[in-house]
């Protein structure tokens, strides 16, 4: 099992346990995905569309609880965090919140993996963690 | 039966040539007793219908990769396209098209023997239809000179997933079989996480592995990365192929996996096609010894 599947199974386990600071706690070195409360997240909009995200950089802080809020727009594009052991479908129509707390600085990428089209290679982002 | 990678063809402005390479590890001892050697052609990513400079000589190299198969001494039994024929359209009628014209320049091949699969460009927009109409199944296996190849279908869902139904029909496929049987699997993309920030895997490929995972003689030929890799998953490999388009940067080696510029100085430069070939192993033999009464 890698770092990023032990840590999603982790959090479904924690999810029905309650365990979720315990699980920040046991985290994996790298950046990873978290469940913050959500009266506490920062809620951070993003824009997906044929072949880009808006924005496609976003400015987070180490530890802090954010939730992504995608709103595709023409496609059921992909959310691909590898680094945070996180993804998601995005179904047009519908904001899909992606809850994540980066754990460690640096710049880690993401990307579209629902094959969209010509463009779907060049469809990606960064999370630049300070 | 041994299979390996006997050599590389590669496509240049002089015309080419054979490059040999070394038998790669892991593909040792595909023992089959009796059967003959022979060879097969692995082409991959022809990507009809791309434009743009990072091949501007898009509209030729498909019937040069042709060509340069029909040039071959001995020709292969058989041939295998591992997906990404045509590049993606969101015209249906176009993708349509283009995979008509596709089967018009590799029309010429003297190998009349022929397996097709798809690439995401391919089957992703309409989960494999048109591909279907024009080459038939997605998934499919067969057997020649007793071995047994495997097509997997990781494509057609534009989430790059086998899925339950293709992973039980492998599972079935693969019951009962001799854990030593020589097996050949071919997909389009990984089977294994190469590079996921690249899309360079299959969201499930691991359940696929893990169903070849007991049977000994295993190889996996695959495309997408636009070049050539090889791979251990235990005792498994899988060695990825170049494509007939342009080339892809090196697994992870940048920021982007933006394609290798066109070098007018050396057209055709990473491009190419690959003989694999299967030879018979020296049989070997089990003795038991019996004494002349029973114990």
């Amino acid at each position: 099992m890698t770092g990023a599947s032990r840590r999603a199974a982790l959090i479904r386990i924690g999810r029905l346990f309650g365990l979720l600071s315990l699980l920040d706690i046991a985290s994996d070195p790298l950046a990873l995905g978290a469940e913050p409360s959500a009266s506490a997240a920062r809620e951070i909009p993003i824009v997906a569309q044929r072949f880009f995200y808006t924005p496609n950089v976003i400015r987070l802080r180490r530890g802090e609880a954010v939730v992504l809020a995608f709103t595709s727009l023409d496609f059921v594009h992909g959310f691909n965090a590898p680094d945070f052991g996180v993804r998601a479908d995005l179904l047009p129509g519908r904001v899909t919140r992606v809850p994540i707390t980066p754990m460690t600085a640096g710049t880690f990428d993401f990307l579209c993996d629902n094959f969209c089209g010509e463009g779907h290679e060049q469809m990606s982002g960064q999370f630049i963690v300070a | 039966m041994t299979i390996d990678r006997r050599r590389f063809l590669q496509l240049s402005a002089a015309g080419g040539g054979a490059v040999f390479a070394s038998a790669l590890s892991g593909c040792a001892n595909l023992g089959l007793g009796g059967a003959s050697d022979f060879y097969f052609v692995q082409m991959s990513d022809s990507h009809w219908g791309y434009k743009g400079a990072d091949n501007p000589e898009a509209d030729h190299t498909l019937a040069l990769a042709v060509a340069r198969v029909n040039a071959l001494e001995i020709q292969p039994d058989f041939i295998v396209f591992t997906g990404d024929l045509t590049q993606t359209t969101d015209d249906p009628n176009e993708r349509r098209q283009r995979m008509a014209e596709f089967k018009t320049i590799v029309a010429p091949l003297k190998v009349r023997d022929i397996h097709y699969m798809p690439g995401e460009h391919d089957a992703s927009l309409d989960r494999g239809a048109a591909f279907q109409e024009m080459f038939g199944a997605t998934h499919y296996t067969f057997d020649h000179k007793g071995m047994h190849f495997i097509v997997i279908d990781n494509v057609s869902d534009p989430g790059a997933n086998i899925g339950s139904e293709q992973l039980s029909w492998l599972k079935n496929d693969l019951e009962g079989r001799d854990k030593d049987a020589p097996i050949v699997v071919f997909t389009h993309r990984p089977l294994f996480d190469l590079v996921p920030k690249w899309d360079w895997a299959t969201r499930d490929g691991a359940a696929a592995i893990a169903l070849l995972m007991p049977y000994r003689n295993v190889t996996v030929f695959y495309g997408h990365i636009h070049q050539e890799h090889h791979h251990m998953t235990g005792h498994i490999a899988h060695h990825s192929a170049r494509s007939l388009i342009f080339p892809l940067p090196a697994p992870g080696s940048q920021e982007k996996r933006t394609p290798l510029p066109w070098d007018p100085a050396s057209p055709f430069k990473g491009l190419g096609v690959r003989e694999i070939e299967a030879k018979a192993v020296p049989a070997t033999y089990e003795m038991a010894e019996f004494g002349l009464q029973k114990t």
